[in-house]
């Protein structure tokens, strides 16, 4: 057997379903976390701290025969901003896209100031992605602003 | 009925603040109209403010209307645990309109969605206070004749002063500059700066509260520094002192420069100021009850 071989056996492929591939490490179970993961019955593979060309180390997660919508997948965008999104149909890539940070952040991030209504009522959190290169979220009720290095998930 | 809610002052438009300050000129002429009759207003302060309170409830009470409510927490179901969610829905079947001071911020932003009736943010913890930004306002066009191209000196506490961050904001409309006045602990925050340089407003930093800018200024915007923002007492007591105001300080100034505070004053403005012509706080707080005679009304539809 080659090595090559071994290689593609250390990851089972995909028939159908998709592929979350470049998750920075640190990030991958928060990433599984925000996307519910560990309450799918689908199959699912997680990988982490292999090796990448790109990033030297990433995450990566499998999920069979599943279709997220793009406003689900852009939610873990806040911590995985360059993860890339790859929709497998018969074993072919049919799709490829780079996660988008949405405008609005609905109950993924808690407020870092603990004054805050939203950490004091039991309610849902509201960020305003003010500024999309440097990363400013403005909490909609408190209008604190947070930086994504600041940022702390619900 | 339109249900308009003011909870920040940037929901407000340049028209609809000019709108605002014409009606409030109204009620400066004549306090006293019966368009609230009939009407029941919610006046919940979660936290005491008796200042605050007064002043909305003056205005219901001259434009004929009924007062509901509690000016403090501890008088309030909130005691038993009740969530915000409740006391606000349990109010809005009563009320037509319900004013909030809450010591959370972003109190009255929540409430404004899950409410039923309009509500105008009082206060939320050091966040918006947006009816004192509009009185702020309206001082200053009622001194001065307009809000155009004026220079406006703010001193003293201008890192936590939600007035004086709310007042920036509320006058990016009007072409101003600013002078902010303050030590190193209390400097304007970097966001409002950046917010000035964006927006091409002139503004000028300084820890000299001097003549020299006292001289050139038409708004001197007094705010207290307060001994709890302070690790530092010594730092405190010498801070203090520099950024208060005397009666000698305005004999070289322009004879339109008027000193405002959003009040309570402690030591920032010794007494003898209060004889000068430049002294306006009192006028100032009194213009809070036209301003929000004005913004009860606007959030009415009245």
């Amino acid at each position: 057997m080659t090595i090559q071989t071994k290689k593609e056996l250390a990851v089972a492929a995909l028939q159908n379903g998709i592929v979350i591939d470049h998750i920075p490490c640190p990030s991958l179970f928060k990433v599984v976390n925000i996307l519910g993961i560990e309450k799918l019955e689908n199959g699912v593979f997680i990988g982490n701290n292999l090796t990448s060309r790109s990033m030297g180390r990433k995450g990566l997660i499998k999920i069979a025969d599943i279709d997220l919508p793009k406003e689900t997948l852009n939610r873990i965008a806040v911590i995985a901003p360059n993860a890339v999104i790859n929709i497998i149909k018969d074993y072919e890539v049919v799709e490829k896209h780079k996660v988008e940070l949405p405008e609005d952040l609905v109950d993924i991030v808690r407020c870092n100031n603990p004054k805050c209504i939203t950490n004091n009522e039991p309610m849902a959190t509201h960020f305003h992605v003010t500024d999309k290169e440097a990363n400013h979220f403005k909490c909609r009720y408190c209008e604190r602003i947070v930086s994504r290095e600041e940022v702390v998930l619900k | 009925m339109q249900k308009r809610n003011l909870v920040s002052i940037s929901d407000l438009s340049k028209e609809e603040m000019l709108a605002l300050l014409r009606r409030a000129q109204e009620f400066e002429k004549n306090p006293n109209q019966r368009i609230l009759a009939g009407k029941v207003v919610g006046s919940l302060f979660f936290e005491p403010s008796t200042r605050t309170r007064l002043s909305f409830e003056t205005a219901v009470n001259r434009l004929g209307g009924r007062v509901i409510g509690f000016s403090d927490a501890s008088t309030s179901s909130q005691s038993k645990g009740e969530t915000l969610k409740d006391t606000i829905m349990m109010v809005a079947n009563y009320a037509d309109l319900i004013v909030m001071r809450h010591p959370l911020e972003g109190a009255a932003r929540y409430a404004s969605e899950i409410s039923r009736v309009p509500i105008i943010n009082a206060g939320d913890g050091s966040n918006q206070h947006p009816t004192q930004t509009m009185l702020d306002l309206y001082t200053i066009l009622q001194t001065q004749g307009t809000l155009e191209n004026l220079t406006i000196t703010m001193v003293g506490d201008l890192k936590y002063g939600r007035t004086v961050h709310s007042l920036l904001e509320a006058m990016h409309f009007f072409h101003p500059k600013f002078i902010f006045v303050a030590c190193r602990e209390l400097e304007m925050p970097r966001q409002y700066k950046e917010y000035c340089e964006r927006l091409g407003i002139e503004y000028e930093e300084t820890r000299d509260f001097s003549s020299q800018v006292i001289n050139k200024t038409d708004i001197l915007y007094m705010t207290r520094v307060q001994r709890e923002r302070f690790s530092d007492l010594m730092e405190y007591e010498r801070v203090k002192n520099i950024y208060t105001l005397t009666a000698s300080m305005l004999s070289g100034c322009k004879p339109n420069l008027r000193v405002l505070h959003p009040l309570p004053r402690v030591t920032e403005i010794t007494q003898d100021v209060d004889d000068t012509p430049q002294a306006y706080y009192f006028q100032q707080a009194l213009n809070g009850l036209y301003t929000r005679e004005a913004i009860i009304c606007r959030a009415l539809g009245l």
